[in-house]
Parts: structure tokens; C-alpha cells; sequence
């Protein structure tokens, strides 16, 4: 952008060239505006579906007009499924989210100060270990771990879903870490002049300083636990522990004619709150993936 | 070697801790569980039997349903993951501008990914490709007014799965973008003052000086693409219909496991898809100084 407006300040005095109509941009706002909007009918399919009756869904598939407009698929949807309300579901989501994405970023801050600031014996090794298991494919552990966690008796609570997310994230450690060897040492040596230890120097200087890091991991955080089916499915018996993306599994299950709208409904319900943080942290967002290339 | 800090030991692994023990219980000890269950027969209620390589032997020359979930797993990474990264490219260098609207257009092709993996978009997209769903209705509309019936035929279904998969070229776009704004803008005037047009610049410009982030992006999303679960499971109700057509490998362990509690023979799937994700990676680094561009770091 800086050098596009000091062009536009060597080029003062003809402003008129620039406002001068350009088909080739036409040409490229037609088409790129035109592919997104291709890609992005789906979504949009799906909302004014969720505004149709059950029953003209498909015989209006064409139509993005609802005709008649009605709400009464969301208040049908919001009454739930399997005898309880979807309160109760996003209630359990958020319970699962909030304890995992907490436990995550915490821990995963704490092992990236390790690692980026603390010289000790074999830690190149564990470095190493910690990036090949970004790489391990998750159905290698997944049976053992199901029995050891129906050893403990955690089948049928939220223990198994939330707890491994407290020993560190792997993409969050490497994401902090290369965050942290962007501060300037100069910063913790000063600290500990005035007499901070490791746990000063952690809490007071690196971790204000690396809250976009933070921020990044807790929005990834959200969203994979948010959208998690597999974890839930293998965990999980009773409806009244059913995350939002099981119950939407149990909306599809049971579909019938007059279901539809309901399961359109509360699809959208469920992608509300991934859609609106991403609008509200865009920033973190693209800064996260373009740099350590997240999913 | 430089000066080298004093080492604290004590406080390296007082930080690292919870990263070693969540390492060995989670990571680990899980992995030498599976692989010494992938030698025996073990349906979770009685004790498991050694039965040597038995499920492997089952496994390559005895299981029809083994082998189609393999190819139909080929069908979706080989075809998913390049149509992906080429179209992730593709809008990327179309982004790759200084125009009005470029930021928004970002936002919008990247919305998809956000969304792509959770079971409502899944649901969405098994209901677009229904047969009265968004898609034929629209065929309909232009005038193609055969039913295409998408989940009647394995290899149809298949394909709603890679086109579902391709749809979420997003976060490949952004590194990609992250990539294209690091090329200096000098190689590209020095290109076509030697007189290269766009195709060549193209080909002699961009893709090397790319191809370090291509190798990433082909590596981690290869891994991606062979673990995919959700919308498989989704779209198919759980079973991989019809007649197999999705029946991802990762979906087809998971019944094993835990439909059939064949809990053996899915730990040895298991294994069999952590040693060929592992070739594959090793095979990527070592050609890489093939394909792969390295700017020499004069330091």
C-alpha cells in the first residue's frame, strides 16, 4: 500500500488518469466476484432453505426467494432433538470448548517459553518429537486410547474429549515459539535485572507480548472443538452430553419430510458463532495460517 | 560454535513437562498399544490373542472391502489434493494485486475453509447434491433436465466428497498469497524486460520460487486428505455407500473398530496408513531437491 500511494504522489497532478475506465479491471471484478459468489451459493442455499417450508425445500431448490418467508423452522429446531432442547447442546459445546481451548493454549504457552527461551539437554529432541506428532495420523492412538479411557470409566463424560488438550497443542507450541524468537532477548534480560525469575519473565514480559499468538490459537482451538464429530461419537452415549455437531448428526439420522427445515435451521445455528469470529478476528486468523500454515 | 548460554535443565523440563507426559500418554504409549494389537485379535471384552500377522495376511489378500476402501482413499487424495492446491493457486495469484475489493474477495474465498469441516456444511452438501437438491435443480434450470442421481453411484458420490474437499481451497490460498508477496517484484521486470510473457513468467518466476510452500502445503494436506472422516461419515450415514463408493479408509477403520470391535485388525490398518503416510512424506522430502527451488542463503 506504501508504495502504491507514493506513486500516487510522483503522479499528482494527473488524477484523472486513474479514475479513467479500465475494462480489464471490469473483466477481473466480474470474474473473481462471480467465482465467489459460486462458491459461497451453497451457504447461501443453505440459509434461505432454513426460511422455507419443510415441505417446498426441494421442489423450490431453484429458487433463493422463500415463498412464504417463515420462522417457525428455528423455533421447531430450537425444541431439540431426543427429548432435550438445543440449548442443551450448544450448552455441552461450549463446555467442551471453553475447557479444551483453555487447557490447550495455556499449557501450549508455557512448553513454547521452554522451548524458544530456555536452553536445556535434549531439547532438540523433544522439538523434533513434537513436530513429527503434527504429522501422526490420529486413528494410530485413537484405539488405545479409547481403552484406556474406558478403563478410567471417563466413557460417557466430557473427560476424554477435554483432557489430552491440557499437555499442549503441537501447531500451537510451534506457532507461540515462533512467535516468542521475534521478542528481542534485551526484553527478558532487563526483567531479570529487576529481579524476575522464569515464571516472572513468562507471565510479565513474553506472555502481553505474544497474545496475537494466543489469540490465533484459541480462534483454531474454538473451531476444531467447536466442529469435532469423531471424538463425541466414540465418547459419548447420552443425548443430554451431545455436543452441537452430534446433535446435528441425530437431526439427520432421524430426517423425514417434515424435518428438513429444522435440520436447515439449526445447521445455521451451529455455523453463527464460527462465521462471527471469524469476522471479528479475521486478522488473527489469516496472520496464523500464513506463517505456520495451520489448517 | 558461538557463545553458548548456560543450560537450566531444571527449568527447561519444569516448562516442557506437560508436553512429555501428555507426549508419552497420549502419543506414545498409545502407538506401541496399537502396534502390538495390530498382531492380535481383540474385540475389547476378552483379552487379545496373538495371532502373529493375521490380520495383515487377512488383511492384503483376503478382504475385497479393504482393498476397494484403499482405491476409493487413492481416487479422493489424488484427485482432492492437486485440484485443490492448483485452484488455491489459481485465486491466489488472481488476488495477488493491488486493487479494490482484494481484501474482501480473501475473506470470501477463505469463508469456505472456516466452515468446510463441520457436520452442517456436510449435511448441506449431502442435501445440495440430492436428488431434487440445489445442484439438479439448477441443471434443471438450464435446461438439462435429466436427473443426475449423485448418491446412486459410488464413483458420483466419491466425487461430491473431492469436490467438497476442493471447495475448502482456502487456507492453501493464503499461504500461497503469503508466498507471491515475497517474490520481489524486480524478477518479474527482469523477466519481461528478457522478454518472457505471462505463461513463461509463470513457469520460470513464480512456481520455483513457490515450490518450498507447495512441497508443505502437498505434504500436510496429502496427510489430511488420507485421515478424512466427518464428511464421509456424514454424507454416507455412517456406512460408506453406496456399494462402498465412500468408504474412506479412516471410515472403514473406524467400523472395524467400533461397530465390529475388530479392534486387532483396525490397530493393523492403522499401521499399514502411519507407514504409507510416512513413505509418502519421505518420498516428497527426498525427490524435493528434484521439483523443489532452495534460494541459497548467503550467509
Amino acid at each position: 500500500m506504501e508504495t502504491v500511494s507514493a506513486k500516487v504522489a510522483v503522479n499528482g497532478p494527473e488524477p484523472v488518469k486513474s479514475k479513467r475506465f479500465r475494462p480489464r479491471n471490469l473483466f477481473y471484478h466480474l470474474f473473481t466476484a462471480g467465482l465467489a459468489i459460486v462458491m459461497l451459493y451453497p451457504v447461501i442455499w443453505l440459509l434461505i432453505s432454513s426460511f422455507k417450508e419443510s415441505t417446498s425445500i426441494f421442489s423450490t431448490a431453484h429458487s433463493l426467494v422463500p415463498d412464504p418467508w417463515i420462522w417457525s423452522n428455528y423455533s421447531e429446531g430450537w425444541k431439540g432433538i431426543a427429548g432435550q432442547p438445543f440449548l442443551t447442546f450448544i450448552k455441552n459445546s461450549l463446555i467442551i470448548v471453553v475447557l479444551s481451548t483453555a487447557g490447550a493454549v495455556i499449557s501450549s504457552a508455557l512448553i513454547a517459553y521452554g522451548f524458544a527461551r530456555i536452553p536445556f539437554a535434549g531439547k532438540n529432541f523433544w522439538f523434533a518429537c513434537m513436530m513429527l506428532t503434527m504429522m501422526l495420523p490420529h486413528e494410530v492412538v485413537m484405539i488405545p486410547q479409547y481403552i484406556l479411557f474406558a478403563k478410567l470409566g471417563w466413557i460417557n463424560t466430557f473427560k476424554p474429549i477435554v483432557v489430552p488438550h491440557w499437555f499442549g497443542y503441537p501447531f500451537f507450541i510451534f506457532l507461540m515459539v515462533q512467535f516468542i524468537r521475534t521478542i528481542p532477548v534485551d526484553l527478558d534480560e532487563a526483567a531479570k535485572i529487576d529481579g524476575c525469575g522464569r515464571f516472572g519473565i513468562f507471565f510479565k514480559v513474553i506472555l502481553p507480548l505474544i497474545t496475537p499468538a494466543l489469540a490465533t490459537s484459541a480462534i483454531f482451538s474454538f473451531y476444531w472443538r467447536w466442529e469435532d464429530l469423531i471424538n463425541p461419537v466414540l465418547y459419548l452415549n447420552s443425548p443430554d452430553l451431545y455436543p452441537v455437531s452430534l446433535a446435528l448428526k441425530l437431526f439427520l439420522d432421524s430426517e423425514s419430510a417434515s424435518n428438513w427445515g429444522a435440520m436447515f435451521a439449526m445447521s445455521v445455528v451451529s455455523l453463527l458463532p464460527v462465521i462471527i469470529i471469524f469476522f471479528i478476528f479475521q486478522k488473527y486468523i489469516v496472520e496464523g495460517i500464513s506463517t505456520t500454515g495451520l489448517k | 560454535m558461538k557463545f553458548r548460554p548456560k543450560q537450566d535443565n531444571l527449568a527447561g523440563y519444569a516448562f516442557i513437562a506437560p508436553f512429555i507426559a501428555g507426549f508419552l500418554m497420549f502419543t506414545i504409549i498409545p502407538m506401541l498399544a496399537s502396534l502390538y494389537l495390530s498382531f492380535t485379535s481383540y474385540d475389547l471384552f476378552s483379552s487379545p490373542q496373538w495371532i502373529g500377522l493375521d490380520n495383515f495376511t487377512e488383511m492384503f489378500t483376503n478382504d475385497e472391502k479393504y482393498w476397494s476402501s484403499v482405491k476409493v482413499t487413492l481416487i479422493y487424495v489424488l484427485a482432492g489434493v492437486p485440484l485443490r492446491l492448483a485452484f488455491a493457486l489459481f485465486i491466489a495469484m488472481q488476488l495477488n494485486r493491488a486493487s479494490r475489493g482484494v481484501g474482501l474477495y480473501r475473506t470470501l474465498f477463505y469463508l469456505p475453509s472456516i466452515l468446510g469441516g463441520s457436520v452442517a456444511v456436510a449435511i448441506m452438501w449431502r442435501n445440495i447434491f440430492g436428488n431434487e437438491g440445489m445442484i439438479n435443480a439448477l441443471l434443471f434450470f438450464v435446461g438439462i433436465d435429466k436427473q443426475i442421481l449423485w448418491y446412486q453411484d459410488p464413483m458420483k458420490a466419491l466425487w461430491t466428497l473431492i469436490l467438497l474437499a476442493v471447495w475448502q481451497f482456502g487456507s492453501s490460498m493464503l499461504i500461497f498469497l503469503a508466498g507471491l508477496k515475497n517474490i520481489p517484484k524486480d524478477y518479474y521486470e527482469a523477466a519481461s524486460v528478457d522478454g518472457a510473457n505471462a505463461v513463461q513468467q509463470f513457469f520460470k518466476v513464480t512456481l520455483p520460487l513457490l515450490s518450498p510452500i507447495i512441497l508443505f502445503n502437498l505434504v500436510m494436506q496429502t496427510i489430511a486428505a488420507f485421515m478424512t472422516f466427518t464428511p464421509a461419515y456424514i454424507i454416507s450415514k455412517g456406512e460408506g455407500g453406496p456399494l462402498d463408493g465412500t468408504l474412506l479408509y479412516s471410515l472403514y477403520l473406524f467400523q472395524k473398530a467400533f461397530s465390529f470391535f475388530q479392534m486387532g485388525y483396525a490397530s493393523a490398518m492403522a499401521w499399514v496408513m502411519l507407514l504409507f503416510v510416512a513413505l509418502l512424506t519421505f518420498v516428497f522430502f527426498k525427490t524435493s531437491k528434484y521439483w523443489v527451488h532452495y534460494e541459497s542463503k548467503g550467509e
